[in-house]
């Protein structure tokens, strides 16, 4: 985009040339040679970029606080590999993969909330609204009870119970490209489900299964290890970039389903693809730290409102994920002193007035979004 | 091509106006038929049976009484709904086996009253419109962005572009729905009551813009209008519908007729003719205004 930088907004002969106005936020680029042209808008990259290093120093701070508070200097100079040994193993170790979990956790929740926000016309339509949480939380349980527990076995079963929560929500309300309510009302049913599904399982499980399962229930970054990133990050570079490919499609399906067809867009498998990649994302995120709350139902909502957008951007979306799982989980280790208390907890005080103020407001519109 | 087209209308005995304009109509444009068309949503049947030629390079326009079947048939023509029976052929080929992104570039629909998400700008809306011209890494060509701005300006809504479409009123939101369709650059342009919600002043407006479209750019327009002074006065063509079939098309001043406005919708009127326009107008009865000599059917006043 360094070359040829040609204004959106630029003169032309014989047409009429649009008027910069105050919400001109788009500038066009084009390269001659690839052939590859877009529109970037400034304060939306702007916002990334301000996410991104709000994430970075997120991370950063994550990885020297601890039993131990190491100074950011000693860790900088561990994760390049020039500290001394013992910082070393703590940051590669202990430090690094809590980090790791919450930064990619974040990602991927706050992306598929964007996605499914998107496709459904719906701000109420994030995963944990759709009973796809629930329904990874449930699997992860009985593999917990069941005795299934650990390593790949947790991220399978994650995904195997929200895909199939997922399916039966687009079964019951999305197949007929039905948008609104209708989609949220089926998912808090298929939800609820899930929760009594769960609750049963742990009232029949030994009581230390009910506690390992109570303590992920809730969203938890303590003690993540490497084995558990992997499998998550893996995922996430895959259906991330697939995610951003099928954007201009998912654009257009906001403009109605007649419309996006009308414009080419194969409206179902679209649609399918969404899911399936929302699904994804949220299971392994859920695998991996457990659903934490309310991360993917706010953060495309906060991450539209700073970038001025009319529909949640995910790349934005995704860092602002990142930054609420990191920032919430420095705040659960810190706020209260000599208790740690996990994430999730934090995430939902601070996601309840986000649910509630999305509420108020889908009312006012008189629209529910 | 010219030959078929004249005997599908033989076959079924209709008029022929249609088919005599079409020597002055431009044979290379876009050819755009069904044939034998039945559709459905569910099990209930809505259009039975149903042939239909669109004449290229002009406006058409189809009226009918509500749940004639008028929406749907469009909405088949567009490949929103697949036909129970019978095919949509657009230059000789089905419609539903043009891969539909192809399709996407040579016929357009805008859709009964739609909705823009909140916030979304002018130029972000019409831009939307090249979604069928555009690839993940080509997204604003110099052709996209002619193409928009050309759009706009068509439109009047240049001054507009970076408004937000829900801020907007009425005419001015419709014509920038207008404009995301024109920006498609497609031949073939369909739309649903494209004057839904609008007041008569903005109604006219939209109606103007339609005929710009069709008279400079030459594209071929089909349109569901509701008024049928409307629909004589922009149409070359007027499809009536009745029940699920065609009750009788060709020029306005041969299709609307007293007895024919009777048949179709259930109202007894008089047709004169548009004082402006020439085209014929419809002046309806009513039960309370017609006078004393009540009992008489109004003699037509079709326009020669």
């Amino acid at each position: 985009m360094s070359t040829d930088l040609v204004s959106g907004v630029g003169p032309r002969d014989g047409v009429a040339v649009v008027p910069k106005g105050r919400t001109a936020g788009r500038i066009a680029f084009r390269l001659p040679v690839p052939p590859v042209s877009g529109v970037v808008r400034p304060r939306l990259l702007g916002v990334c970029l301000l996410l991104a290093g709000l994430a970075f120093l997120a991370f950063s701070v994550e990885t020297s606080v601890g039993e131990i508070d190491l100074p950011l200097t000693d860790v900088m100079k561990a994760l390049v590999g020039t500290g001394d040994p013992a910082t070393e193993l703590i940051v590669h170790e202990l430090r690094l993969p809590r980090a790791l979990a919450g930064l990619l956790v974040g990602v991927a929740f706050g992306v598929s909330g964007a996605l499914l926000q998107t496709v459904t016309l719906n701000p109420l339509a994030s995963p944990d609204m759709m009973g796809i949480t629930q329904g990874a939380g449930t699997a992860v349980v009985a593999g917990i009870v069941l005795g299934w527990d650990g390593g790949m076995g947790t991220q399978a079963l994650g995904l195997l119970g929200a895909l199939t929560a997922g399916l039966l929500v687009y079964v019951l309300a999305w197949k007929r490209g039905t948008t609104g309510y209708r989609i949220v009302l089926v998912g808090i049913g298929v939800a609820w489900i899930c929760t009594s599904a769960t609750d049963y399982l742990m009232a029949r499980g030994q009581r230390f299964q009910a506690q390992a399962a109570l303590g992920w229930l809730v969203g938890n970054l303590n003690g993540r290890t490497w084995d558990q990133i992997g499998p998550l990050a893996l995922t996430m570079a895959v259906l991330l970039p697939a995610a951003l490919l099928l954007g201009r499609q998912i654009r257009t399906l906001q403009l109605g389903d007649d419309v996006a067809r009308g414009l080419g867009t194969r409206v179902q498998v679209v649609r399918v693809a969404v899911l399936l990649i929302a699904v994804g994302l949220v299971a392994f995120g859920t695998a991996t730290a457990g659903p934490v709350a309310f991360v993917a139902l706010a953060a495309p909502q906060v991450a539209q409102r700073l970038a001025g957008t009319a529909f949640p951007p995910p790349l934005a979306a995704g860092l602002t994920g990142a930054v609420m799982v990191l920032g919430s989980d420095l705040a659960a280790r810190k706020l209260i002193p000599d208790t740690e208390l996990p994430v999730g907890v934090v995430t939902g005080v601070l996601g309840a007035p986000v649910l509630l103020w999305l509420l108020i407001r889908a009312n006012r519109a008189g629209s529910g979004g | 091509m010219s030959s078929k087209y004249e005997s599908s209308h033989d076959r079924h005995g209709r008029t022929r106006a249609a088919g005599d304009r079409r020597a002055d109509a431009p044979v290379d444009g876009p050819d755009l038929r069904a044939e034998g068309l039945r559709l459905a949503y569910d099990d209930r049947v809505v259009v039975e049976d149903l042939d239909l030629v669109i004449p290229t390079g002009r406006v058409t326009a189809i009226v009918g009484a509500n749940a004639c079947g008028k929406s749907t048939l469009l909405r088949a023509l567009a490949r929103l709904l697949m036909p129970k029976a019978g095919t949509v052929h657009l230059d000789g080929r089905s419609v539903h086996s043009i891969p539909t992104r192809t399709l996407a570039q040579k016929l357009g629909i805008l859709p009964q009253a739609p909705v823009a998400p909140e916030g979304l700008t002018v130029i972000d809306l019409v831009g939307r419109g090249r979604s069928p011209h555009q690839t993940w890494w080509r997204q604003w060509s110099q052709s996209d962005e002619e193409a928009v701005h050309e759009a706009l300006r068509a439109t009047a809504m240049t001054d507009l572009a970076h408004r937000s479409v829900d801020e907007l009123s009425g005419g001015q939101r419709q014509r920038a729905w207008i404009a995301m369709a024109v920006a498609q650059g497609t031949p073939v342009l369909l739309l649903d009551e494209p004057t839904t919600y609008l007041d008569l002043a903005h109604q006219i407006d939209v109606l103007d813009l339609v005929t710009d479209l069709n008279r400079h750019q030459g594209r071929t327009v089909v349109m569901v209008l509701h008024d049928l002074n409307q629909a004589c006065r922009y149409a070359d063509h007027i499809i009536t519908m009745k029940a699920g079939r065609i009750a009788g098309e060709g020029a306005p001043a041969d299709v609307i007729t007293a007895p024919m406005v009777e048949d179709v919708f259930g109202l007894r009127c008089v047709v004169g003719e548009d004082p402006v326009s020439g085209t014929p107008m419809v002046i309806p009865m009513g039960r309370h205004h017609e006078g004393t000599d009540s009992t008489a059917v109004p003699v037509s006043g079709t326009t020669g």
